[in-house]
This record gives structure tokens, C-alpha cells and sequence, in this order.
């Protein structure tokens, strides 16, 4: 039991002076006012609470239970590590992974580095910034239905707008979502054009907390724009950087919307199979709940990692 | 004066500085412009084209003719008032409850500091560690069959609402607000004699109006740019969300009438960003930059 605070009991604090003897009353008054604080306290809590518990604090425990079961007829039983050599030896689960890691290192060129530097160019102009900022975060607000079939009309091989630009700059044409070889590089172009407003924003944010005078001390020992951004730029944003990394590995590694809506989730010969999209196959196509559970364990563990440092620099950077 | 940036004024001052600064820019501001609303250009004027147009080859920048009436046929065909319905019914609900669950939690979390407040706290934070698409299997599971209740919340709003409630940001960013208002204020009450609920209702809630805008615009757009929890848990055709509507109906329908139908999906959302637009972006990088 914490001891309960004056400053928050109801009633007005009695003048204890030094050496003087609480007497038997105030201290009973005391405990039952700390135990109606807690008791209104708690009735605040109690509703998040239960919806934690029945929503995400227990899927979260049946998550670890799934994985080490097996439900047939009705009984379940556990199996140990079977779901998980079940799956390892599934070939489409390595395919999954490849492909999960392609889409995340690709998104990370495109949706990390690409909105830094668009922050930065929009960072120095004095006009239109509003404007600017306004279409960039315009996609992230439409329903992912709208963008994503959307792309998908303008990546028809046939009559789609891509191809109608590449036709008309006399470039190649290209088979976009129906070839292996450019099917992920298009889910990532359109699921970077759908996220960067946010990253963007933020980086923005970062940027206008630099301060001035140390872009001038730079100036006045040379320093050129390039070395401006590396020795100024880039470290003033570093913790920003960092973080937006960090939610962003985790935020890619689980794509599943994209491949899903763009090719039906698997895409030509399983080129944009994903690792969430695998689990979904296993739950909802296979039944085979098990195995979907051994594969989110896989994948949790490896986010777990990264959530932890996030968490942590997030703390740092609050203090 | 603002803060200086990357390029000094003085070299912006200059006759070269000022070329290139104005060529740049009206270089950014076009291709942004073709980027980012291109897209849209595309998707309303799409709508407005007949099916032989549609499927020209090259596309048209410019229908021959408009057809309003695609965008007629579309929302009778596919029904959208009943998916636009159903949208905002399960986002405003959704809001509602995250209004009352979260402000609560987060209000005696952070005011009323019960015991295991810590861990309680600890606790809901540590759902941001697990990866959401891990935990759609077993959430799947247990809206089949709530434990101790024993009910199936498929094709019920419940499915939405009340998962909605588990955002731990939201939580988070509530209660690092309430943290900041002085304590004095409180103290001010409680000595008036008046109880946390009216202290909450008359003088948390009034300031925390900023908050609290930004924390319902995120919980509306949540849900109404869901997809995978709502195409799981709202088969039936008549509960479902925008998305998922339009997701299932898609294969069925001519394209131009598709397009017509996306781009009356996205006007909602849309409209509420230019409206809030200031407290959106406002909003999001106080949620992520935190402080």
C-alpha cells in the first residue's frame, strides 16, 4: 500500500507540528480517504482496463499459448516447437522473409531518405512551404482502398497511366505489378507515395529546431552545403532520425495492406508474399492457427527488439 | 525573423542566390503538385469518363465528355450510403469510446494516482512493443468467442469499438498533457470539496482541448483507414466498412464506375483534413517528437 499523500486527501491537512503524536482519528481518517481516492481512481481505470484485458492483454498471452498448440477435433494439446518446424519448412516461409526484408530495405530507401531530403529542400523556402506541406501529408488521409487500387489502375500493363508516361518519354514499357521482377519495387513506390506525409512533417519539425548560429559557425570555417547537412543537419536530427528508423523498420516489416490490395497478396509467383501476409494465409485460408501463431512469434521477436530500443530513446528524448 | 537555415541569407540575396532560390521552388511546387494531387486529378476525372474512354490506350489528360452520372450509377450500385454509413458509425462510435475510456484512464493515471497505477500504466505501454498484425490472430479468436461473457462480436460494431479503446499512444499522449496541468488547480478543487469527476469535467477537460482535437482526429481516421481487422471481423456485406465494401464490390463493376466510387470514398476524409489540417499536422508531430 503506498502511503497515502496529503496533498491530494480530500480533507485539509492537519498542522502535525514536530515531535507531536498523530492521533489514532487523523491516521484512520487518513487511510479511509486514501482508500476513496483509490476507489474512484480505479472506477476511472476500470473500463480501458477491461477492454485491455479482454483485447489486447489476453490475445497477447493466447499469442505465446497458440503457438505451442494444437487444436484437432476440438482438443487442443501442445505440440512445443512442431508449429514452428511446421512452418520453417513450409518453402513459401523463407520466400516470405526475403521478400518481407526486399520490401523493408527498399521502403527505407525511398520512405526514409527520400522524405529527409524533401524536408530539407522545403525547410529553406520562405514561400509556399504551407502548400507544400499540405499535398505531401494529402495521401496519407485518403482510405488505403482509394491509393492502393488506384495505383493499380495507373500500373496496368495496357491502358495504365505508367506505361502511358513511359510510352510517351519513348522509354520501355514495363509488366509493373505482373512481372517478379518489378512487382515489389511498385508495391514499395505506391506505399511510399501513400506513407511519406508523416515522415516528412516530422522531419520538418526536427529541422526547424536547429538552431541558426550553427549553420553560420560552419559557414564561417568553410563549410560547404554538403558539409553542412553531414556535420550539422544530420546530427542536430540525429534522435529524430533514429526513432523514425526504428518505427519504420517496425512499421514495414508487417506491410500487409499493399501487397495484399495490389496483388492479391501473394503477386506472380509469390514475389510479394510478405510475412504478415503468410500468417494471414495460415489463419485464414489454411485454419491452421498454430502455425500463424508460431510465425507472429518469429516476427515479434525480431520487432520486439527494435520496439525496446524505440521505446527507450523515446523516453530519452522526453527528459 | 525566422531562424536562418542551411543557406545563409546573404548568398539567397544574391542576384544567383534568388535564381535559383525561385527556380527551385516553382520546380518543387510543380512536380509536388503533379505527384500529389495528379493522383487525384486523375481519380475524379477517371470517374467522369465512359468505359471505352477508360480503356483507352494512351490514357486521356481530359475526358472527351463528361458523365456525372457515373458517379450516380456508382454510389447507387455499390451502395455507399450504406458504406458511408456504416463508416462513421463505427468511427464516431469508436471515438466515443476512446473519449470516455481513455480520458478516464489517462485522467486518473496521471491525477488520481491509484496504486498499481504504475503497472497499469506499464502495462498498456507495453502493448506498443507488440507488433499489431501479430496480435490479429488471437484478437480474431477472442471476438469469436469473448471469454467469461461468452459472446460473438463478428459483424457487431463492438468488433470495432471496443479493440479501438487498447491505444496505448493515445493514452500516452492524454496523460503526459494531463501531467503538465499544475497541480495546484486540482488542489484548488479538491479543497472546494468538489469530486474527480467534476474536477475532470470542469477544469481538466476545458484545457485539454487541444489534446483532446488531436486525439479524436487520430481515433476517426484510425478507423476509417482500417483494412484488415474490419475485412476479418465484418463479413457480412451489409456492416461493412468503406474499405472493405469497396474492396469486395471491386471486382464486379465497371472500372470507371470504380474509379467514381473511390473518389467518393476519399471526399470525407479529405474534407476533414482541409478543415483540421492545422491541428492534424500540429497534432502529429506532437505525437512523435514528444516535447
Amino acid at each position: 500500500m503506498s502511503a497515502p499523500t496529503l496533498s491530494t486527501s480530500s480533507t485539509p491537512s492537519k498542522p502535525d507540528g514536530p515531535g507531536r503524536e498523530v492521533p489514532a482519528y487523523a491516521r484512520r481518517e487518513a487511510f479511509t480517504s486514501a482508500l476513496r481516492r483509490n476507489i474512484s481512481a480505479h472506477g476511472f481505470l476500470i473500463g480501458a482496463v477491461l477492454c485491455f484485458s479482454f483485447f489486447s492483454w489476453y490475445p497477447m498471452v493466447r499469442e505465446f499459448l497458440l503457438a505451442f498448440q494444437k487444436t484437432e477435433a476440438g482438443k487442443t494439446s501442445w505440440v512445443g516447437l512442431r508449429n514452428l518446424k511446421y512452418v520453417a519448412n513450409d518453402p513459401a516461409f523463407w520466400q516470405a522473409w526475403r521478400n518481407t526484408l526486399l520490401f523493408t530495405g527498399l521502403a527505407l530507401l525511398l520512405g526514409f531518405v527520400v522524405p529527409f531530403f524533401v524536408a530539407i529542400i522545403l525547410n529553406e523556402f520562405r514561400h509556399g512551404q504551407g502548400y507544400l506541406r499540405l499535398l505531401v501529408y494529402l495521401p496519407v488521409m485518403l482510405p488505403p482502398v482509394a491509393s492502393v487500387l488506384l495505383f493499380k489502375y495507373f500500373y496496368d500493363p495496357g491502358y495504365g497511366l505508367f506505361n502511358g508516361i513511359l510510352h510517351f518519354l519513348h522509354l520501355p514499357e514495363q509488366q509493373w505489378l505482373q512481372s517478379t521482377s518489378t512487382a515489389m519495387l511498385s508495391v514499395v513506390i505506391a506505399s511510399t507515395w501513400m506513407n511519406m506525409g508523416g515522415a516528412t512533417l516530422i522531419y520538418l519539425a526536427a529541422l526547424q529546431g536547429i538552431p541558426g548560429e550553427l549553420y553560420e559557425a560552419a559557414e564561417l570555417d568553410g563549410a560547404g552545403l554538403f558539409s553542412k547537412i553531414w556535420h550539422i543537419t544530420i546530427p542536430q536530427t540525429r534522435l529524430i532520425l533514429s526513432l523514425l528508423l526504428l518505427m519504420q523498420i517496425i512499421a514495414t516489416m508487417q506491410v500487409f495492406a499493399e501487397p495484399f490490395l495490389l496483388t492479391g497478396g501473394a503477386g506472380p509467383e509469390g514475389s510479394t508474399t510478405t510475412v504478415v501476409y503468410l500468417i494471414y494465409q495460415y489463419a485464414f485460408n489454411f485454419n491452421n492457427y498454430g502455425g500463424a501463431a508460431a510465425l507472429g512469434l518469429v516476427l515479434l521477436v525480431l520487432l520486439a527488439g527494435f520496439s525496446a530500443v524505440y521505446v527507450r530513446l523515446s523516453r530519452d528524448s522526453e527528459d | 525573423m525566422a531562424e536562418r537555415t542551411l543557406i545563409s541569407p546573404a548568398q539567397l540575396g544574391r542576384p544567383r542566390g534568388k535564381f535559383l532560390y525561385w527556380s527551385v521552388l516553382v520546380a518543387v511546387i510543380l512536380l509536388f503538385t503533379l505527384v500529389f494531387l495528379g493522383p487525384l486529378y486523375w481519380m475524379v476525372t477517371g470517374g467522369l469518363k465512359t468505359a471505352q474512354e477508360y480503356a483507352q490506350s494512351p490514357p486521356t489528360a481530359f475526358p472527351h465528355s463528361a458523365h456525372p452520372k457515373n458517379y450516380s450509377d456508382a454510389w447507387n450500385i455499390m451502395d455507399l450510403s450504406k458504406l458511408l454509413f456504416n463508416t462513421l458509425y463505427y468511427a464516431f462510435g469508436a471515438l466515443a469510446f476512446q473519449l470516455v475510456f481513455d480520458v478516464a484512464a489517462a485522467y486518473s493515471l496521471s491525477k488520481l494516482r491509484p496504486i498499481f497505477g504504475k503497472v497499469i500504466l506499464g502495462m498498456m505501454l507495453a502493448t506498443l512493443m507488440i507488433p499489431a498484425t501479430v496480435l490479429v490472430v488471437p484478437q480474431y479468436l477472442t471476438v469469436l468467442d469473448v471469454p467469461i461473457v461468452h459472446r460473438n462480436l463478428i459483424n457487431s460494431p463492438w468488433v470495432i469499438w471496443l479493440p479501438s479503446v487498447t491505444n496505448a499512444f493515445n493514452i500516452f499522449l492524454l496523460k503526459r498533457f494531463f501531467d503538465s496541468i499544475p497541480r495546484e488547480l486540482l488542489d484548488a478543487a479538491a479543497i472546494d470539496g468538489a469530486p474527480p469527476l467534476r474536477t475532470l469535467r470542469s477544469i481538466v477537460l476545458p484545457i485539454s482541448r487541444p489534446i483532446l482535437g488531436v486525439v479524436s482526429i487520430f481515433a476517426v481516421v484510425g478507423v476509417w483507414k482500417d483494412f484488415l481487422w474490419p475485412l476479418l471481423t465484418l463479413p457480412d456485406p451489409a456492416k461493412q466498412s468503406l474499405n472493405v465494401g469497396i474492396y469486395s464490390l471491386a471486382q464486379g463493376v465497371p472500372e470507371n464506375w470504380l474509379i467514381a466510387a473511390l473518389a467518393m470514398a476519399s471526399a470525407p476524409t479529405l474534407i476533414i483534413f482541409l478543415i483540421f489540417q492545422r491541428n492534424i499536422m500540429s497534432g502529429l508531430t506532437a505525437g512523435s517528437l514528444k516535447g
